[in-house]
């Protein structure tokens, strides 16, 4: 998918300043004067202070500081931006042929998955794909219903189970649906899982088991929803569920707040996992490709 | 994934021990250490850097590179200074001298104000109040219906009036209805909000102003970044916050932005959610938080129960008898009591600092095992139990068949029994060769005031 909407950088920055005074920069104050050892311990803290996490911050730091070609304040900038977009790779995209795709889409609780969906299932309609929707939380306190209230925003139909009923089981019947009624994607929401849960996790790969079986030569895309304002912990959740189904992406959720999301940069240089979207609010066309010269620059905004 | 900061500092102790005098280099070296702890665990950047200071002065002022242990003598004051940042003592909530008591709960989306006010009823449930839940996120798609369904898992009545679009107008009425029908306490669960969304942050004003709440709890993920202290003051600018609710702790989150927001806000933690069943809602220990943030695991109260369960002559006695190599199955299954007098054993291992490392490697513990163990001591004789020697086949045979198990079973613990033996003996002589039998990693005291 090419980053289709220039302007989501923009977008972001306007429904920001709705409350948000034009805060000066802590970088641009930094970079006024010739880089020194104040210069690059102020650097570092903005890159903690993004979520980059400090041993990652450190690192940077030492290659600017190395560096031969960054000598003046704009060739660190310049040299930063470099390492930054380096780091996080190119964006994501989703390979949805031949159909029936499957997009599973996981996270811990809170994360921000069954919104994603919701987002995720209207652009895909804008795209003019049939879409359908697996309710696989079956445990969240009216999770299922609040997949159905999306799916009517959205027009995409729902396979549901009862509450309480076995994930599996919902994603199986959902799958045999997507074929009969020749979907051309199919989205499942997952209940929200701690990545240290271990039955839950084996529950996880079960999912992915029955799908990857009932619907073979289907392209399974795994998505990872990771919170922007998620500390180092992101990295755990990360690796627990690439070792237990293997991620294709990662969403970005909550970008819309104050949060810089600089964990992202911590998780793709560790897994090689893309970053597809980022969410920036709360309505239905509020999921866009992930831009990542748009997410760097943000990142280096007080 | 992350060096406890013990090891971490440890090395660098080792590093400098063999010198007389530690250099100030020496000393920025260990506090560089802690500052990198201290933020791998999301310890807001400035917090970490005023801690630091403060732990400088103290470092400083206290001589500790004098001491034996300098390394030890830092992370006991960090985790000193870890516990008075986090609040000191627990608080109790406050209860409104004319009922009904309104607590009101606010934070981001997702970090589980719904699931918390579920918990928080059910919780004042089981200690005697009448709680009323109150919906008032009318935003998200099938919020309502979340708390409906949470509410009546802990048996407690959700005052909710669906397809109401003021949140401010249902809460009021919330309070009316439970004044009618006499609850004490009503729990408001909010809707989830951006710090910068200024219309939904004047409506918390608004609901503010209209329920004068005698709680203010800020709802915070424990898996939360550096932007929690943002996120903190500004809901805080809005509206008084009273205290912090910090769920999802039962991951493996070290949760130092908790301790950022209690820092900036200086209000306390009251509740910790500790996972998905409706009763995982605990009060909150500020020195086990402190041990967590450091990655130290919850050593603390496991000596504390330790120290329960076993009296220091016992201990004495035990150590006699193992350096004797006269440490039998009877004292075996003594310690085994003593053992599970402390707690049940899956409690017990997530205090041990780098279980998650254990855990991650899937090791996994089994209570049963212990009961078959004890089962098949308690089918020995004395003298079996004396002299493990003399357990032949048909003995063998027997204890199977008093305690119910297979011979396989008798067989693999005499062998264990003998390889623990081998293996006490084996680590005092090299304990002696090597000119002593200290441990250096001594756990930490629990005198608290001799670093303030």
């Amino acid at each position: 998918m090419s980053s289709g909407s220039p302007g989501w950088f923009a977008r972001l920055r306007t429904s920001l300043g709705r409350t948000r005074e034009a805060i000066s920069s802590r970088l641009d104050a930094l970079l006024l004067a010739p880089p020194d050892d104040a210069f690059f311990a102020g650097l570092e803290e903005v890159l903690i202070a993004s979520d980059v996490g400090a041993g990652l911050s450190a690192e940077i730091v030492e290659r600017l500081r190395r560096d031969p070609g960054a000598r003046t304040a704009e060739a660190v900038r310049a040299a930063l931006g470099t390492i930054l977009r380096d780091l996080l790779g190119a964006p994501g995209s989703l390979s949805l042929d031949p159909a029936p795709a499957v997009v599973l889409v996981l996270g811990v609780n809170g994360s921000g998955k069954t919104t994603t969906i919701g987002k995720l299932a209207f652009r895909m309609r804008q795209e003019g794909r049939r879409v359908m929707m697996a309710a696989a939380d079956t445990f969240r306190a009216a999770a299922i219903e609040q997949l159905e209230l999306w799916g009517e925003r959205a027009g995409a139909p729902v396979i549901r189970h009862q509450a309480g009923a076995d994930p599996a089981a919902v994603v199986f019947d959902a799958a045999q649906a997507a074929q009969a009624r020749e979907a051309d994607v199919l989205i499942v929401d997952t209940a929200g899982r701690l990545h240290t849960k271990v039955n839950l996790m084996e529950e996880l790969k079960k999912m992915d088991r029955v799908l990857a079986r009932a619907l073979p030569g289907s392209p399974i895309e795994r998505l990872l929803v990771l919170d922007a304002g998620t500390g180092q912990n992101g990295l755990a959740q990360a690796r627990r569920f690439h070792e237990a189904v293997g991620l294709t992406g990662v969403v970005l959720a909550k970008l819309d707040g104050t949060a810089k999301g600089g964990i992202a940069v911590a998780v793709t240089r560790d897994l090689g996992v893309p970053i597809a979207f980022v969410g920036i609010g709360e309505g239905l066309d509020d999921l866009v490709p992930f831009d990542p010269a748009a997410f760097v620059a943000a990142l280096l905004t007080a | 994934m992350f060096e406890a900061l013990q090891s971490r500092l440890g090395e660098i102790v080792r590093k400098i021990a063999g010198r007389g005098v530690l250099s100030p280099q020496d000393v920025e070296a260990v506090l560089r250490e802690v500052r990198m702890a201290l933020l791998e665990a999301d310890v807001n950047f400035r917090v970490a850097r005023d801690f630091v200071e403060g732990v400088r002065a103290a470092a400083v002022g206290q001589e500790v590179w004098k001491h034996l242990t300098p390394g030890q003598q830092v992370v006991k004051i960090v985790h000193q200074e870890l516990i008075r940042l986090l609040g000191g003592a627990a608080r109790e909530l406050r209860v409104a001298a004319a009922p009904p008591t309104i607590i009101l709960l606010v934070g981001l989306h997702g970090v589980g104000k719904t699931t918390t006010a579920g918990k928080l009823a059910g919780y004042l449930r089981r200690r005697g109040r009448s709680p009323l839940l109150v919906a008032t996120d009318l935003k998200r798609p099938a919020a309502i219906r979340q708390l409906e369904i949470v509410g009546d898992q802990v048996g407690v009545p959700v005052f909710a009036r669906h397809g109401e679009t003021d949140p401010i107008g249902v809460a009021r009425a919330a309070v009316e209805a439970a004044v009618a029908d006499g609850h004490d306490v009503v729990i408001v669960d909010s809707a989830g909000r951006l710090h910068v969304d200024d219309d939904l942050m004047a409506e918390l004003t608004g609901m503010h102003s209209a329920l004068a709440p005698h709680e203010i709890l800020l709802v915070l993920d424990a898996m939360a970044g550096q932007d929690a202290v943002r996120m903190a003051e500004q809901f805080g600018a809005r509206i008084p916050l009273d205290g912090v609710v910090l769920t999802k702790l039962d991951g493996d989150a070290r949760g130092g932005a908790a301790l950022s927001v209690v820092a900036t806000i200086g209000r306390p933690i009251l509740f910790v959610g500790v996972g998905e069943r409706p009763d995982a809602l605990e009060r909150f220990h500020p020195d086990r938080m402190a041990s967590r943030i450091l990655g130290m695991g919850d050593m603390l109260t496991l000596i504390e129960r330790a120290e329960g369960a076993v009296s220091a002559e016992a201990a004495a006695e035990l150590e006699r008898k193992l350096r004797r190599h006269q440490f039998t199955f009877a004292d075996f299954l003594e310690q085994l009591r003593q053992v599970r007098k402390m707690g049940p054993l899956e409690q017990l291992i997530e205090m041990v600092p780098g279980y998650a490392r254990i855990r991650e490697a899937g090791a996994s513990v089994d209570e049963g095992q212990l009961s078959r163990v004890e089962a098949m001591i308690q089918s020995m004789t004395p003298q079996e139990r004396d002299t493990p020697s003399v357990i032949d086949g048909s003995r063998r045979r027997r204890i199977a068949r008093g305690s119910g198990v297979t011979v396989q079973d008798v067989n693999r613990l005499l062998k264990q029994f003998e390889q623990v033996r081998r293996l006490v003996r084996h680590a005092d002589e090299r304990g002696r060769g090597a000119g002593g039998t200290r441990s250096r990693t001594a756990p930490i005291p629990k005198e608290a005031d001799r670093w303030q």
